[in-house]
């Protein structure tokens, strides 16, 4: 076992791993911080996609030893400390960007990071993006729709934004 | 104004964005909480002679380890026939099969000892294929399911052309984005609390109890959320479930089981592949005058669903289609494979594919339009006050002087609107002009052809097993005005729960931020039927509706004492109650009344569905209740070099009745069409010759992408939609119809396909670029 320490969300966390231990593992079982999802169990599926040192990471694909000393954002931390939704969450959420919700938190995470990178994609930068992440319900039309609305781009009017 | 009708967004969507949702993985388990993993057959067919298990038990952490031989009751998992061991007994069936169930202090514990155990097997030969099984007659039912109406063997060979051709069409991982769990939590007396993501939690209750030796009554299921089911958790979320409750028995200590993703491709049943065989005669506008249909489904080692399943697709295999003869017959064959199960559609899709390729096939031998051909044997509009009428032009009109027309089955076709909504759409999307601007892209280039098609979807909606047709709901309106809905059904993502919020709100007109629903519960809902054939909304809203509806006129009585009015007068309306003359108080301060004045606030509500009544050995009668109808253009680009292609657009009007979540709907029907058309397309199963799934993940299994949706997509629903049938708020069923908008994928890339030369393509699903490139190859020689 060897002691680890990252800063998640703001917050300083250690714990004890063993070597193999992956960063989901030591996300969702010691740190309680189920939001990240395990989909398929080898990096394709995108659900457990965290920030890692301000880069788009598969947590399923990265020990925790290899994230001892860094900086980890998870979708529990997007949000503001109020409660707060970040645009990309309150887009997703009002554009109907999801159905069963399992996929939405690897969602979250790598649409927020391509907004850092690019605050104005073309919807099909969006679609090249996104090709890490699977989404088995919405077939993927709302999902594209709700980030270039996050962008502060035009989109059609969506039935579910009030 | 009530809620309904308004494009609300998913009632748990702020839980989903924040990482907040909890699916049973994420529910925090008890101290001491133990972990499983089955141990799987390595052979497709053989018999067991003994399992060595030492290395397994000598892995630290491993608590126990269990065979068949050491289940205390019942070791079976099945739905339907009671056919399929927990764990194996004395025979393997199918590579993936679990043999022996690790108990250990982790998941990967339990997954690491469960590769250590050594299953001595002696090989027997394995049916794989369909050709293997209809050799062996091995099969499920005595004989073939045969459906015939008329004589269509007379009406074939009469008939000016006639036409015999096979497509297969390959099964479907479901590829839920969550995958199979449960948890057992052991209580006194034996009893089990059991969280599982199932569509079906009474059948967990029924299966877990005879498991374990009890009563219904000592098991408690609860179910909060799937991440995707599609038919999936209707049945193969049994074994995981009753495995933790066994062992929970066993040490007394809280159990968790949750498959890895290979385990679950591999141990888990998928859609039914099929061979379709037609044989139709036809006249030279393409009507049909009979046909001829043999379908061959692999089922898999057990029984499962598959005999309702391959009902389904032979009560759909004239789609939208009049055939004034038919035969159909069905072969369900048992094969050394998974047991193949529901998923999206259960059949129907299948059945629909087969005669729209007949459909396609007709219009190229007489080369003729496609969509004119589909129009020419459409069953007559309905017309009425639900539907425009179809216009003057229109071949229907010069059909409507027969009467009410049937299908195979002999139910009456009453509520026909696909003449209308394939006009609009026709007009919308420019099918005439944009099949010209294809046919002349075609013309010149030699390379990249296009192709474009437009399907239409009639789609059965009621179980077809009678009795499955009910549903329950328990609602409590609390002294503060808040109100707590519980139903039977179950929340895949599908928006069932806001819907039923808002239908609750409609009795209510209290707001629909008063209501809850809560997790689905074996316990205050009884006998549930499975969130499946799309019945979630039609039966659970009534049952809502029932219930509300009583609470709604208790109230009234204690609000109109109250007020000194009759009873009659009392409106929910905007949060308020009002005797409709200017006295009113809140709906929260009605509730505080009614409860201090003694009257029941809590009630079950009921509902069954009528009509439906039909014999499935015969095939004759009303199996549906209604039917939901929609239709689909896509455009396809293909590389003719290489068999590559993309959807480049696809315009669609889909029937939801009156819709009671317009956003909710439209999400289903893009959802629906992206995974029938991946089903089709990208989507390939592949067994290797000893019976072992090669395509176990989603680096060798591919369903649609963000890039692979079309370039433009237009999703309407159809503005003139209303159930015709007295359903809630006059709504239509959504979850599987849409599905089979995928369809027109696949005949968009035979028409591409066709412009390669002057054979037919022929072309077999899924339509991989392999399968693409090989139709090419063939439509060139001619």
């Amino acid at each position: 076992m060897t002691k680890i320490t990252m800063t998640v969300n703001g917050k300083s966390y250690s714990g004890e791993v063993e070597g193999r231990t992956l960063l989901v593992n030591f996300l969702r079982e010691t740190l309680s911080l189920t939001g990240t999802h395990v989909g398929c169990d080898t990096s394709q599926c995108g659900a457990c996609t965290v920030h890692v040192n301000g880069q788009n990471v598969k947590s399923c694909t990265m020990f925790a030893i290899e994230a001892d000393g860094a900086d980890v954002t998870t979708v529990e931390g997007i949000a503001a400390p109020d409660g707060t939704l970040s645009t990309v969450q309150q887009a997703f959420q009002d554009y109907h960007g999801l159905q069963c919700g399992f996929c939405t938190p690897g969602m979250i995470m790598t649409a927020t990071k391509l907004l850092e990178n690019n605050p104005k994609p073309t919807e099909h930068e969006v679609r090249e993006y996104l090709e890490g992440n699977i989404c088995r319900c919405t077939g993927y039309h709302n999902i594209v729709k709700a980030i270039m609305a996050a962008s502060g781009q035009e989109v059609t009017p969506v039935a579910a934004a009030e | 104004m009530s809620s309904l009708a308004r494009p609300l967004p998913h009632d748990a969507a702020r839980l989903h964005v924040t990482g907040q949702a909890r699916y049973v993985d994420d529910i925090p388990t008890p101290a001491g909480t133990l972990h499983l993993a089955f141990g799987l057959s390595e052979v497709a067919h053989g018999v067991l002679r003994g399992i060595d298990l030492s290395e397994v038990r000598n892995c630290p952490g491993v608590i126990d380890v269990l065979t068949a031989a050491d289940l205390p009751f019942d070791n079976d998992v099945s739905p339907s026939a009671h056919d399929e061991p927990l764990l194996a007994t004395d025979r393997v069936h199918y590579v993936g099969q679990p043999v022996f169930l690790v108990i250990a202090d982790s998941h990967l514990t339990a997954r690491r000892a469960a590769r250590k155990g050594r299953i001595a097997i002696d090989p027997l030969p394995a049916i794989l294929t369909v050709d293997q099984a209809m050799e062996a007659n091995s099969r499920f039912e005595e004989g073939p399911r045969v459906y015939e109406k008329g004589d269509a063997k007379a009406a074939i060979a009469d008939a000016m052309h006639r036409l015999t051709g096979t497509i297969e069409v390959g099964g479907q991982e479901h590829f839920y984005l969550e995958g199979q769990a449960a948890m057992a939590l052991p209580q006194d007396g034996g009893d089990m609390v059991i969280h599982s993501s199932t569509q079906h939690p009474t059948e967990i209750q029924h299966k877990v109890a005879e498991a374990v030796g009890l009563p219904m009554h000592a098991v408690r299921v609860e179910m909060r959320r799937m991440g995707g089911g599609f038919g999936g958790k209707e049945s193969q979320g049994n074994a995981l479930a009753v495995a933790c409750a066994i062992a929970a028995r066993h040490t007394g200590r809280a159990c968790k089981m949750r498959y890895d993703r290979d385990d679950d491709m591999v141990i888990t049943g998928k859609r039914h592949d099929i061979r379709i065989d037609y044989d139709v005669g036809f006249d030279d506008a393409g009507r049909v005058a009979g046909v001829n249909f043999v379908h061959k489904l692999r089922c898999g080692w057990a029984m499962d669903l598959s005999l309702p399943v391959a009902d389904r697709a032979m009560l759909h295999a004239d789609n939208a289609y009049h055939l004034p003869t038919c035969r159909i017959e069905s072969h369900r064959l048992k094969t050394n494979t998974q047991s193949a199960t529901a998923f999206r559609g259960f059949g129907g899709p299948q059945g629909m594919v087969g005669i729209e390729r007949v459909m396609d096939h007709i219009a190229h031998h007489l080369g003729l339009d496609p969509l004119a051909v589909r129009q020419v044997n459409y069953y007559s509009e309905a017309g009425g006050p639900s539907a425009p009428p179809p216009p003057p032009e229109s071949i229907s009109a010069k059909m409507k002087t027969e009467a009410v027309q049937t299908t195979p089955y002999f139910m009456e076709v009453e509520d026909f609107e696909l003449h209308a909504i394939t006009a609009q759409l026709a007009d919308q999307a420019g099918y005439a002009a944009r099949r010209a601007a294809v046919a002349a892209w075609n013309a010149d280039n030699a390379v990249v052809k296009r192709g474009v098609a437009l399907t239409p979807v009639k789609f059965g909606i009621s179980f077809t097993l009678t009795h499955l047709n009910q549903a329950g709901a328990l609602v409590h309106v609390y002294s503060d005005g808040s109100i707590q809905v519980n139903h039977g059904g179950t929340e895949m993502g599908q928006g069932l729960f806001q819907k039923m919020a808002q239908v609750a709100d409609a009795s209510f007109g209290c707001g629909i931020e008063r209501i809850k629903v809560t997790a689905t519960d074996t316990s205050k809902v009884p006998n549930t039927s499975a969130t499946a054939a799309s019945s979630g909304s039609d039966l659970n809203g009534m049952a809502v509706r029932a219930a509300c509806e009583v609470i709604k006129a208790r109230m009234a009585e204690g609000v109109a004492a109250y007020f000194g009015c009759d009873a009659r007068d009392i409106r929910f309306v905007g949060g308020q109650v009002s005797d409709g003359a200017g006295r009113e108080i809140s709906f929260d301060e009605a509730a505080q009344r009614c409860y201090e004045a003694r009257i029941s606030l809590s009630s079950t509500g009921y509902y069954k569905t009528p009509k439906v009544a039909w014999d499935r050995i015969a095939g004759r009668g009303r199996p549906f209740y209604y039917f939901a109808y929609g239709a689909a253009m896509s455009e396809v680009a293909v590389d003719t070099l290489t068999g590559e292609y993309r959807i480049l657009r696809s315009d669609i009007i889909h029937d939801v009745g009156a819709s009671l979540n317009p956003a909710i709907d439209v999400g289903q029907i893009e959802g629906g069409f992206v995974q029938g058309a991946g089903w089709l397309t990208s989507e390939e199963l592949v067994w290797n010759g000893d019976g072992r799934l090669r395509t176990h993940a989603p680096s060798t299994y591919k369903i649609p992408a963000c890039g692979d949706r079309p370039d433009v997509f237009n999703v309407e629903l159809w503005s003139e939609g209303r159930n015709r049938e007295d359903t809630i708020y006059r709504s239509k069923a959504v979850g599987e119809p849409p599905f089979m908008l995928g369809i027109s994928a696949l005949m968009a890339l035979s028409d591409a396909v066709a412009a390669c030369g002057t054979g037919y393509p022929d072309l077999q699903a899924p339509a991989t670029p392999e399968r693409v490139l090989a139709a090419v190859n063939k439509v060139r020689r001619g």
